[in-house]
C-alpha cells in the first residue's frame, strides 16, 4: 500500500435478489482528498459505502485499510469505526429527544471515577467540539430544537471526534440551504487539511467541482474510470454516469410555452394561513399552469403548500377550487378536490416501506374510491404495469417492497400514486432531490407535459436552474411570507435578488 | 431446491412447523407408552358428540383464536397490543349474564330476555370498550399498552360491579349451546371457523387490509396519502373489543355463569404470543391473519398435550414457557440466518 492511501477497495462484488448490485468495483482514497463519488441512482453508490461500513455483506473482494493488517471485513458500523472508517448519512440517524451533548457522546460518554457519567466534562468536550467547528449551538439543547442542517453538522462533528481516517458523506447537503452548504465545505476543507480522507456522495454536480480533488464513476454496479478533478470537465462527467451524451436540459421547455393569462383559475387562494408555519397569502393558479416556490430552506415553501392540500389544516383564509370556494379539513378533501401532493420528505411521508411497488402506487386511487369499493387485483396490477411502464420505475417486479427500490425509483413511484389519481392540481415538493440528472430530466418533461394537458402543477425546487426551466410564474418566499411573484422573463439574477429581498416591489 | 426453498421462506412455513412439532411431540409420547399412533387424532363420537384430543384443542383454543383476529388488527394498525381484551372478556360475560339472568340472579334456569338480546348487550359493551381503548389510542395518542392498561384493570372490576360481587349462573340449556355442540360439532369452532371468514372475506373483498398495513408501516404517509389514520387505527380497536365480547360470551357460556374472577383471565397475554408466534412483526404493519389463528392453536395445543401428559395444572406453565421460548428462538433473525448459512453452506458442498 503506498504511503498516502488511507483506504483501497478491490474487486467488490455483491449482488441482491435478481441484481448484481456491484461488479468488481475498486475504490482508492488517498490522505487528506475530498474524493466524490458519482453515479445515477442504482448505479452502486450507496451499496458500495454499505460494503465499506459493514451494512452489506459483500461477496468477493477485499478492502485495506492503512495501518490494519490484513484485509478488513466489517460486520457492522461498530466494526467500521474501530478500523477508522465513519460515515454520514443523508437522513440524520441520531436521538432527537436528547441533548447535543449527549448525541455527540452517546455510547462513549466520559466517565467520573464511580463510573457514572460525567455530564461536566462532557458539555464542556462538546462546546470545544462545536467551537473548534464552528458549529454554534447550546449543546445542552435537545437535537430536535435544531434545523435539520445543524442536525447534520452535529453528525459529522461527532464523527470527526471518533478519530476517523476515513470520513464517508452520504448526500450531507441534500437537506440543506446554500450557505449552510457553504459551512459544511468550509468543514470538510478544514478536516482534509487535518488529512482525512472524505468520500462524498451527491447529486449536485456544482458541489463536486467546489470541493473535490477526484471523481470515482460508477454505472449499474460497474466501475466506469478514476479521475482527478480537473480531467473531468462537467459534460464529460454526465455522460460517464449515464453513458451516453444526454439531451441538453435547457431545450426541455418548448419554445411559446406561456401560460394563458386568460385560462380560468384552478386554485384562488386568499388570506389563507397556518400559525407558525405560514403567515397569511395570496395566490391564484391557472389552469395549465407550472408555478415556482422559491425561497430559501426554510422560508415557507413546503408549508405553504401543505396548507392548500390541508396537510396542515389552514387556520384564516379561504380557498377556491375551480371558482368554488370549499372547505380543506384534511388530505382526503383536498384529493377528492383533485389535488395531490408529492411531499418532500419521501422517506417519512411518501413511502409505505414494506409494502409493493403496485400497493403503493394505487393507495391513494384506493384511499379516494374508500375502503369498500376495493381496486380488483386484476386492475391494481393494470394500473401498477402501467405506470411503471410510463414512469419508467426500474424494479424487480411489481410485487417488490418499495423500500428496495432506489431513491429514484421510489420518488417515480410516489409520482406515479398521484398519476393514477388524475389529479388537475399536482403540488410536487422537491421531486428531484436525491436523484439523478437523468431521471431529473424526465421529471421535468413530465411536468411541462402535464402542464400542456390543461393540469395545474406547483413545482418546489432548491434549484433555481431546475425551476427556471419549467416554471411559467414564480411565487417568493421569505422568513414565512409570501413576498411577492415574478412572471415574464425568469431569470437567474431576478430570482436570486427576489430571493434575497427587494421583491416587494415587483 | 427452489420448490423447498419457496416453501421455508414462506412466513407461514415456522407457524405450521411449530404446530408440527408440537403434535411430533403428542405422537411419540403415545408411541412410548404403547398406544397407537394415531391416537392423538382419533375423532369418535360419544354421546352424540365429536370427542378426541384434536377436538378438544379446536374447541378450547377458539377464544384465543377469537383474540388473536382482533390482536392482530390492532397491532398491525397501531404498533402496540391491546392489554385489555382479558379483562373486556369478562365484563363481556358479566353483562351478558346479568341480562339473561334478569331479576333472578344470581341463580338462574330461565332466561330473562331472548338469549339474543343478551348476546348483543355484551357484544355492544365489547365494541364500546374497543372505542374507549381507539379513542385513547388514535385520538389522544396515548401509547398502546398505557392506553389498554386502564381497562385491563378496570374492566373485570365492573364486571363484578355490574354481578354484585357474585358469581351470576345461567343454568338454561339455550344459552348453554354456545359453548356446548350443535348437532354432534362444538359450537365455539363453528364461531371461531365463521370470525375467521368473515374477518378474510372483509379484509380481501375491501381495502381494509391495504389500509391498516399501509398506516401501521408509515402513518404520515398513510395521510398525505388521504387515508384517515386515526379512524382507522380507531375501527381496529372496536374490532378488538369486538372480538373480545364474542370470546367473553363463548367462555360464559361453556361454565354457564359469569365468574368474572376467571374468565379470560391472562388470555390477553396468549392472544399475543398467538400474533407473534404467527410471524407477525409486533412492530406494526404487515400482517397474517392466518400465521395468528395457528399460532393461537398452537398455544392450546402446546396446554393440552401438558394436560395429556400428566403435567400438572400448576406446573404447566413452566413447560409451556419452554416450548414457547423454542418456538419463539427458531423464529428470531441471528437464528434464521445462521440456518441459512448453514443451508448455504451445505449447498455449496453438494455443488
Amino acid at each position: 500500500m503506498q504511503d498516502n492511501v488511507v483506504l483501497t477497495m478491490r474487486g467488490i462484488c455483491m449482488t441482491f435478489p435478481g441484481v448484481k448490485a456491484l461488479e468488481n468495483v475498486d475504490f482508492t482514497l488517498r490522505k487528506g482528498e475530498i474524493h466524490a463519488l458519482m453515479g445515477e441512482n442504482g448505479a452502486g453508490k450507496s451499496t458500495l459505502i454499505k460494503c465499506l461500513t459493514g451494512i452489506n455483506d459483500f461477496e468477493a473482494g477485499e478492502i485495506h485499510v492503512d495501518g490494519v493488517e490484513g484485509a478488513v471485513k466489517n460486520h457492522s458500523t461498530l466494526d467500521a469505526q474501530k478500523v477508522g472508517i465513519s460515515t454520514v448519512y443523508q437522513e440524520v440517524n441520531l436521538c432527537p429527544n436528547l441533548s447535543v451533548a449527549e448525541n455527540l457522546y452517546i455510547g462513549r460518554e466520559p466517565l467520573t471515577p464511580w463510573h457514572s457519567i460525567d455530564r461536566r466534562a462532557m458539555i464542556k468536550q462538546a462546546e470545544e467540539l462545536t467551537k473548534r467547528l464552528d458549529i454554534k449551538v447550546d449543546v445542552t439543547q435537545n437535537l430536535e430544537n435544531y434545523s435539520l442542517a445543524i442536525q447534520q453538522m452535529i453528525a459529522i462533528a461527532r464523527a470527526v471526534d471518533m478519530k476517523c481516517k476515513v470520513l464517508i458523506l452520504d448526500e450531507p447537503t441534500s437537506s440543506l440551504d446554500d450557505s449552510e452548504v457553504e459551512k459544511l465545505f468550509k468543514m470538510m476543507k478544514g478536516l482534509k487539511e487535518q488529512g482525512v480522507g472524505i468520500v462524498f456522495v451527491t447529486h449536485f454536480l456544482e458541489q463536486v467541482y467546489a470541493v473535490c480533488d477526484r471523481i470515482t464513476v460508477l454505472r449499474n454496479g460497474t466501475l466506469v474510470g478514476e479521475y482527478p478533478v480537473a480531467e473531468l470537465p462537467r459534460v464529460k462527467l454526465v455522460a460517464a454516469m449515464m453513458g451516453k451524451d444526454f439531451d441538453d436540459l435547457a431545450s426541455i421547455k418548448p419554445e411559446g410555452f406561456k401560460v394563458d393569462e386568460n385560462a380560468p383559475c384552478q386554485i384562488e387562494a386568499e388570506g389563507l394561513s397556518h400559525y407558525g408555519t405560514i403567515k397569511p397569502f395570496d395566490l391564484k393558479i391557472h389552469k395549465g399552469e407550472v408555478i415556482g416556490l422559491t425561497g430559501l430552506l426554510g422560508s415557507g415553501r413546503s408549508e405553504l403548500a401543505r396548507t392548500i392540500y390541508g396537510a396542515d389544516k389552514a387556520n384564516t383564509g379561504t380557498l377556491k377550487v375551480a371558482g368554488k370556494q370549499v372547505k380543506i379539513n384534511q388530505p382526503i378533501d383536498a384529493m377528492n378536490l383533485g389535488m395531490g401532493l408529492l411531499p418532500d420528505d419521501r422517506k417519512a411521508e411518501g413511502i409505505i416501506g414494506s409494502l409493493s411497488v403496485r400497493e403503493n402506487i394505487i393507495l391513494a386511487l384506493q384511499a379516494k374510491r374508500g375502503m369498500f369499493r376495493q381496486l380488483s387485483r386484476a386492475k391494481q396490477e393494470e394500473i401498477a404495469d402501467h405506470y411503471i411502464d410510463i414512469v419508467r420505475i426500474k424494479t424487480a417486479s411489481r410485487e417488490t417492497p418499495i423500500a428496495q427500490l432506489s431513491g429514484g425509483n421510489q420518488q417515480k413511484a410516489i409520482l406515479a400514486r398521484w398519476l393514477a389519481t388524475d389529479p388537475d392540481f399536482l403540488i410536487l415538493d422537491e421531486p428531484t432531490r436525491g436523484i439523478d440528472v437523468g431521471t431529473k430530466t424526465e421529471i421535468q418533461k413530465l411536468i411541462i407535459q402535464l402542464a400542456s394537458e390543461g393540469k395545474s402543477i406547483m413545482f418546489i425546487s432548491s434549484e433555481i436552474e431546475e425551476m427556471l426551466r419549467t416554471c411559467n410564474r414564480m411565487a417568493v418566499l421569505r422568513d414565512g411570507e409570501k413576498v411577492g411573484e415574478l412572471d415574464g422573463e425568469l431569470t437567474q439574477e431576478r430570482v436570486m435578488s427576489a430571493i434575497a429581498g427587494g421583491a416587494k416591489s415587483e | 431446491m427452489s420448490k423447498v426453498k419457496k416453501i421455508t421462506k414462506n412466513q407461514l412455513f415456522l407457524p405450521v412447523f411449530c404446530m408440527f412439532l408440537v403434535l411430533c411431540a403428542n405422537i411419540i409420547y403415545d408411541v412410548a407408552h404403547g398406544s397407537p399412533f394415531y391416537n392423538f387424532f382419533a375423532v369418535s363420537i360419544t354421546n352424540g358428540m365429536l370427542q378426541g384430543r384434536l377436538i378438544n384443542i379446536l374447541n378450547r383454543g377458539s377464544e384465543i383464536a377469537i383474540l388473536a383476529i382482533g390482536m392482530t388488527l390492532v397491532v398491525s394498525a397501531s404498533a402496540g397490543t391491546d392489554i385489555s381484551v382479558g379483562s373486556v372478556m369478562s365484563l363481556c360475560a358479566s353483562v351478558c349474564c346479568v341480562l339473561l339472568a334478569g331479576a333472578a340472579a344470581p341463580q338462574a334456569t330461565e332466561l330473562a330476555v331472548p338469549l339474543i338480546v343478551g348476546v348483543l348487550g355484551g357484544l355492544l359493551i365489547g365494541c364500546v370498550c374497543g372505542a374507549f381503548n381507539g379513542f385513547l389510542v388514535a385520538n389522544l395518542s396515548i401509547q398502546p399498552m398505557v392506553a389498554t392498561l386502564i381497562l385491563w384493570s378496570a374492566a373485570r372490576a365492573i364486571g363484578l360491579l355490574i354481578c354484585n360481587d357474585l358469581i351470576v349462573y345461567v343454568r338454561n340449556d339455550t344459552f348453554a349451546v354456545i359453548g356446548g355442540y350443535v348437532g354432534i360439532v362444538p359450537t365455539p369452532i363453528i364461531i371461531a371457523a365463521a370470525c375467521v371468514v368473515i374477518t378474510t372475506l372483509v379484509l380481501k373483498k375491501t381495502a381494509m387490509g391495504l389500509y391498516i398495513q399501509s398506516v401501521g408501516i408509515n402513518k404520515k404517509a398513510s395521510r398525505i396519502a388521504g387515508l384517515n389514520s386515526q379512524r382507522i387505527i380507531f375501527l381496529c380497536y372496536v374490532l378488538c373489543g369486538l372480538c373480545a365480547g364474542i370470546a367473553g360470551i363463548v367462555g360464559a357460556s361453556r361454565i354457564t355463569s359469569a365468574d368474572s374472577n376467571n374468565i379470560g383471565l391472562n388470555y390477553e397475554l396468549d392472544a399475543i404470543l398467538a400474533v407473534a408466534l404467527g410471524g407477525n412483526s409486533l412492530g406494526g404493519g404487515k400482517f397474517n391473519l392466518i400465521g395468528s389463528i395457528i399460532g393461537a392453536y398452537t398455544i392450546q395445543a402446546i396446554t393440552t398435550t401438558m394436560y395429556n401428559m400428566g403435567v400438572s395444572a400448576a406446573v404447566t406453565p413452566v413447560f409451556k414457557a419452554i416450548v414457547v421460548i423454542v418456538i419463539v428462538a427458531i423464529q428470531a433473525p441471528p437464528v434464521r440466518a445462521f440456518f441459512k448459512k448453514l443451508s448455504a453452506k451445505k449447498g455449496v458442498v453438494n455443488a
